[in-house]
Parts: C-alpha cells; sequence; structure tokens
C-alpha cells in the first residue's frame, strides 16, 4: 500500500483531531509550504526525517538518444532529498539484508 | 528553513488553528512518511513528488586503508524523485 494524500488527511483527522475538511487542506498546505520555500531558494530541514534542498545545474551539452542529435541540456534548478542518519537506521533496521521491500 | 519555523510559517496559514496542533500535523506527517518507507512501501503526494526504497545487494568492498575485503549486506536506500509540478515550479521561469 502506498502513502497518499489522502491517509494523510485521515491520520490528521484520526490523531491531531482536525475535521476532513481542515485535515484535508493541511495535507495540501504541508507539501504547498515546503514547494513554496524550496521555490525561494531556501531549503527545508526536518530534523529526524531529512532535508529539502536545491541544487543549482548548470548547462551542460546532451544528445536526443533517439537521433543522437546534439541537444543543451539547459541550466536548471532541481530538488534534492538527503534522508537524516535517524530515518536511514529506521529503514535499515527493518529491512537489512531482505531482498524484497 | 527547520521543523520549528516551518511550523510557525503554517500557522500563519491556519489561523483557526493553535500552533500546538500544527505542531501535531507537522510531526504527525513525518512520522506517517517515516513509518511508510520503513516498512517498505512507498510516499506518493501527487505534485510534489515521491518517495522509494531502492535495494542495494550485497556486494564485497574493501576496506581503502588495510586492502582487506569486507561483506556488505544487501540493503535498502532511500530515494526521493520530485514530481512534475515541483520540477516546473523551482526551474527558472
Amino acid at each position: 500500500m502506498t502513502l497518499t494524500k489522502a491517509e494523510l488527511a485521515n491520520l490528521l483527522f484520526l490523531e491531531v483531531g482536525l475535521n476532513k475538511l481542515e485535515a484535508k487542506n493541511m495535507v495540501e498546505s504541508f507539501y504547498e509550504e515546503i514547494l513554496a520555500t524550496l521555490r525561494s531558494g531556501e531549503s527545508v530541514k526536518f530534523s529526524g526525517f531529512g532535508n529539502f534542498q536545491l541544487r543549482v545545474k548548470s548547462q551542460r551539452p546532451g544528445r536526443n538518444p533517439k537521433t543522437g542529435a546534439e541537444v543543451p541540456v539547459l541550466a536548471r534548478r532541481v530538488v534534492t532529498f538527503h534522508a537524516s542518519q535517524k530515518l536511514k537506521a529506521v529503514v535499515e533496521k527493518t529491512y537489512r539484508g531482505k531482498q524484497n521491500a | 528553513m527547520t521543523k520549528s519555523e516551518f511550523v510557525l510559517k503554517l500557522a500563519d496559514q491556519h489561523s483557526q488553528l493553535e500552533v500546538k496542533d500544527i505542531k501535531s500535523v507537522v510531526k504527525v506527517m513525518l512520522n506517517a512518511m517515516a513509518q511508510s518507507l520503513s516498512q517498505g512501501q512507498r510516499v506518493e503526494i501527487r505534485g510534489f513528488g515521491s518517495f522509494d526504497l531502492n535495494y542495494r545487494s550485497a556486494r564485497t568492498a574493501r576496506n581503502p586503508k588495510s586492502g582487506e575485503k569486507v561483506q556488505i549486506a544487501g540493503k535498502y536506500a532511500l530515494h526521493f524523485k520530485a514530481g512534475k509540478k515541483m520540477r516546473e515550479q523551482v526551474n527558472y521561469k
């Protein structure tokens, strides 16, 4: 089962006691705020979870893999996420050496 | 921006709620995502991105200092992929 916005909203309803509409808006707002902060160029750090950072990439030469034609990959900004040691440890503990997630 | 600054920013936009409630919101959201991943389940947030686990197979590595072989067990690595909306919005216009 994949965790989605709907499940998160339900958790806010059950565990924080928000009403269904508030919960739904809050989930939207949560991700919207992270996005807005990143858009402004600032990184978002959640201790115990991980950091969202913005990386500035300069232009580089690329190729259309189908035609082989040379096309520049334009300068752009991308978001990277780095999980905290704590989150990595939790995942590792559950899945150490196992092959099937 | 840290977690506590983030809580305050979110609280500004939901003035009908108390800051302590927003604190719980952020805690519950992050815990739910962490728990889901620790159980091997992916997290998929439309417009934002998805968090996945990628398997790294067991391998034999070397201790670069002593040169001796070390057996490393397979593990899961966390991976985040930004959603389409995020990729478009953070990029230059």
